[in-house]
């Protein structure tokens, strides 16, 4: 398993067929070489302004304020750049610095600082116990968190890909999300477990995997999705200091996503979904990689007229069906676009939950984009296929918007 | 670890192999130069003198010679691996898959509770010895009861520990408080050392509101923060990969404790197992990995478990240094386990103990173990090999017990159980908002919608609801 890493390592270009258009004053896009960047400012500019998410930094509770009334003058760029899984690291860093109970476990994030960078410099720094280097074993460095998260340590599980974590499902289910509860209390389980997966390029099926899927049903644990560097962080260090154990979803693809975050501290809510672009027509309800995709959608739907909103729900499980609701309740219309599978993936599962809540304020059946129930093929033009593309999600809001 | 600290090994370790050959003296065929020099030549200084210049010749030549021969002879002895130096052979030799001779199992009281002279060991004193052999007593009692008590419908599942009173008690005696326990499920006389009353024991059985656990988990699966004793999960062998990190977490924190991760014969196939003696030996871990072999998996019999001898020779697969000993004999187990903790939380490292044993119940109240065994094999070690019956006499032999201490201990236990049963039995279960609690830490909107959804439910079905269940 780890033999096929080491060649793909963190700079995972994007192909040529994926540019954002850089005419929108939030999204500028350059190409530097192989690596695809993609800045976004969240700052509110004059006229309309999005309700950006924490330009401020937020510290307590891991509560994200909302809309904030202040908006911050742009002119000196306060805050410093850097990629998704620097943000990662940044966020895990701060909370090592802070609690001197968490630490990291997996294979290779030791000295070798992790197959995709993100414990890079940390177990220099903190030395080889707090940045443990486990054989290769996932069940049992996974129960190992949770043997070490019952005596009062906080780790934080690393799967070289979600993939793999097929291997703790026994641990992460019978034994994460259930001691909680079957020891009356007694004993809580504070870890995280975090890793890259999602359909990369041409990674094969079995390191494709969408491991949100299979693990929702499970009682006890919360499941996040990062997207941006903002939320990468922010997410991170709300899951270190959750009591629950959280399954944090990174994407394979996402990791040298560059942006300019705040200086300053902050922490996100778990529980939170995040408004990115607001709009009248549609809800489109997305997370993870896909965001950016429906995000290229939105930009040919403005073109012709439209007005997508679009919520990325970050919080897999529980769902924020208040900003959903609201939403749904504005638009009438959901569009859900995941790269899940068609059966039982988060799409699925989300589109029970806004029947059962908002039946009433649907004037249409909900649309739900998805991958095809199939293993991911290997091959470049079959495995896109597989891929939800933004051409679909411009058909699919056509024909939603009818 | 990390590839490069072998790599530097492997440097220094050639630097030190080239230096050797130019330090090492001259082979002693040099020594034996002056045999060389012609003897027809005599012994006159001249002649001496040119014998002498040949024969450091020579030495020069054999000595570059077997400079030559010691690099070549070095490389034909041992090579530098990744992983260490390895000496060669031409001789191929499989080394066999079962011993000659299996490994000694350590003992120190025979049958009749007489211990050998010779052997040396640390005494146990009356107040242990006699606590031991009273919870011994306690635990048999309670597993005949509780089991009586499943037979009759008052519980749902119970699982005795029959047969293995030594290596709960002892095992347990030679522990600290501090040192936590990860137990499979064949360990309440762990917990019971430790002070977990029969009160207790009954309230989970029973699953009464007073239940540590709040009713959620099955008989037998008890838990406890205060003793250290961690709640027991079903699933065989995931507390093992658990203990190993308890221990890491002990090992950050510099503590004078370590951890007991106890396990059957059936556990040692799963794959958990493996990969924790292995974690624990590269982590250094202070764990005691304590495997009960009691002879049986259900109805799997340990020779269609495994085919090596018994568990005890797995640790030195793993490098965890291991032993074998007479589970039944409560002192010998006693004084393993003691040092075991010792070399555990001193030298930081894992150690394997194997107690040989036998599992006089049946494997719980669902099974029935007559139909894959002979009942007189059942006999011949409930009779025969009994540990409690064991130890009472070497307690009796040091003057330390009597007939009345025993009838007396028994019917107050007995008198104490029954009337636990009988309480736990009567009190109320956990409330409805249990069901619902602890999930997470704090009740996320759609388990509090859930909630009221049943209260809902009850409210209007209330015929439905056990009674006996508070809303």
């Amino acid at each position: 398993m780890a033999a096929i890493f080491q060649g793909i390592g963190a700079a995972a270009a994007l192909p040529s067929t994926e540019k954002f258009h850089s005419q929108s004053r939030r999204f500028v896009s350059a190409r530097k070489g192989s690596l695809f960047v993609v800045r976004s400012d969240g700052r509110p500019s004059l006229g309309s302004s999005p309700r950006s998410r924490g330009a401020q930094h937020l510290i307590t509770n891991a509560v994200a304020a909302k809309a904030d009334a202040s908006a911050t003058s742009t002119a000196s760029k306060p805050g410093h750049e850097l990629l998704l899984f620097e943000a990662l690291r940044e966020g895990l860093e701060e909370e090592m610095d802070r609690d001197p109970r968490v630490c990291v476990m997996g294979e290779d994030v030791g000295h070798y600082g992790g197959s995709y960078k993100v414990t890079k410099g940390l177990a220099t720094k903190y030395g080889d116990l707090r940045v443990l280097d486990t054989p290769i074993a996932e069940n049992s460095f996974t129960g190992m968190g949770i043997g070490a998260a019952m005596t009062g340590l906080r780790p934080i599980i690393e799967g070289m890909n979600m993939g793999f974590l097929l291997l703790a499902f026994n641990q992460i289910s019978n034994n994460c999300g259930m001691l909680h509860y079957t020891s009356g209390g007694q004993f809580k389980i504070p870890v995280v477990i975090r890793g890259p997966g999602g359909v990369g390029r041409q990674l094969g099926a079995e390191h494709s995997q969408r491991l949100e899927s299979y693990f929702q049903s499970i009682p006890g644990i919360q499941m996040v999705a990062c997207s941006t560097p903002y939320n990468a962080k922010g997410l991170m260090k709300a899951a270190i200091r959750s009591e629950n154990p959280v399954i944090l979803f990174e994407h394979v693809l996402l990791y040298n996503l560059k942006e300019r975050i705040p200086d300053e501290e902050y922490v996100l809510s778990l529980e939170e979904a995040e408004m990115v672009r607001p709009g009248e027509h549609v809800t489109i309800l997305t997370y993870s990689r896909m965001r950016y995709h429906v995000m290229q959608a939105a930009k040919t739907l403005v073109n012709k007229g439209y007005d997508p909103e679009v919520i990325d729900i970050r919080s897999l499980k529980p769902f924020d069906l208040y900003t959903i609701g609201n939403s749904v309740k504005k638009t009438h219309r959901v569009l859900i676009v995941e790269e899940c599978m068609r059966t039982g993936g988060i799409g699925a599962s989300l589109t029970a939950a806004i029947t059962e809540n908002f039946i009433d304020y649907l004037d249409a059946p909900i649309v739900c984009l998805s991958s095809q129930d199939v293993p991911t093929p290997y091959a470049g033009t079959l495995e896109e296929w597989t891929v939800v593309q933004p051409a679909q999600i411009v058909t699919a809001v056509e024909q939603l918007c009818q | 670890m990390a590839p490069w600290f072998t790599r530097s090994r492997n440097i220094a370790h050639h630097v030190k192999r080239n230096m050797g050959s130019f330090l090492r003296p001259a082979p002693t065929l040099g020594d034996s130069s002056w045999s060389r020099s012609p003897a027809c030549l005599g012994n006159s200084p001249a002649l001496l003198w040119a014998g002498r210049l040949e024969s450091t010749r020579a030495q020069k030549l054999v000595d570059s010679d077997s400079e030559n021969d010691a690099h070549l002879r070095d490389d034909d002895q041992a090579i530098d691996f990744p992983g260490g130096r390895v000496m060669l052979t031409s001789e191929m030799q499989f080394i066999p898959g079962y011993p000659q001779q299996r490994v000694h199992c350590y003992r120190l009281m025979n049958n009749n509770g007489q211990t050998n002279m010779c052997s040396s060991f640390e005494q146990v004193s009356k107040e242990v010895a006699v606590k031991m052999y009273s919870d011994m007593i306690t635990l048999q009692i309670m597993d005949t009861i509780f089991y009586e008590a499943q037979r009759q419908g008052r519980i749902s599942f119970y699982l005795t520990s029959t047969g293995e009173e030594a290596i709960n008690i002892a095992s347990a005696a030679a522990l600290s408080p501090d040192d936590i326990v990860m137990a499979q499920y064949r360990e309440p006389g762990v917990l019971l050392w430790r002070g977990f009353t029969l009160q207790e024991f009954a309230n989970q059985c029973f699953g009464s509101k007073a239940d540590y656990g709040k009713g959620r988990q099955m008989p037998i699966h008890y838990g406890s923060k205060k003793y250290n004793y961690f709640t027991v999960s079903s699933p065989l062998g995931t507390q093992l990969p658990q203990a190993v990190g308890a221990a890491y977490s002990l090992k950050m924190d510099n503590k004078d404790a370590c951890v007991v991760a106890y396990f059957g014969d059936g556990s040692t196939s799963e794959g958990d197992f493996h990969a924790s003696l292995n974690f624990a030996a590269v982590m250094e871990a202070p764990v005691i990995f304590l495997c009960r072999n009691n002879g049986w998996a259900i109805s799997t019999p340990t020779s269609e478990q495994f085919r090596s001898d018994g568990i005890v020779v797995k640790g030195p697969a793993y490098g965890i240094q291991s032993i074998r000993v007479d589970g039944n004999d409560a002192l010998a187990v006693h004084n393993v386990v003691r040092a075991a903790r010792q070399m555990a939380i001193h030298e930081q490292r894992p150690i394997l103990v194997e107690a040989l044993t036998y599992r006089v119940g049946h494997h719980s109240t669902s099974d029935d173990s007559t139909k894959y065994r002979p009942v007189d094999e059942v006999k011949h070690w409930e009779m025969g090999q009994n540990p409690v019956n064991r130890f009472r006499k070497w307690v009796e032999r040091n003057g330390w017990w009597s007939e009345e201490d025993e009838s007396q201990l028994r019917s107050s236990i007995r008198k104490q159980l029954l009337q636990a049963i009988q309480v736990a039995e009567k009190m109320e279960k956990p409330p409805l908002a249990d069901l619902f609690s602890d999930v997470y830490d704090v009740p996320p909107s759609i388990l509090f919608e859930q909630e009221q959804q049943l209260r809902e439910t009850i409210k209007r079905h209330p015929q439905d609801y056990p009674s006996d269940v508070p809303v």
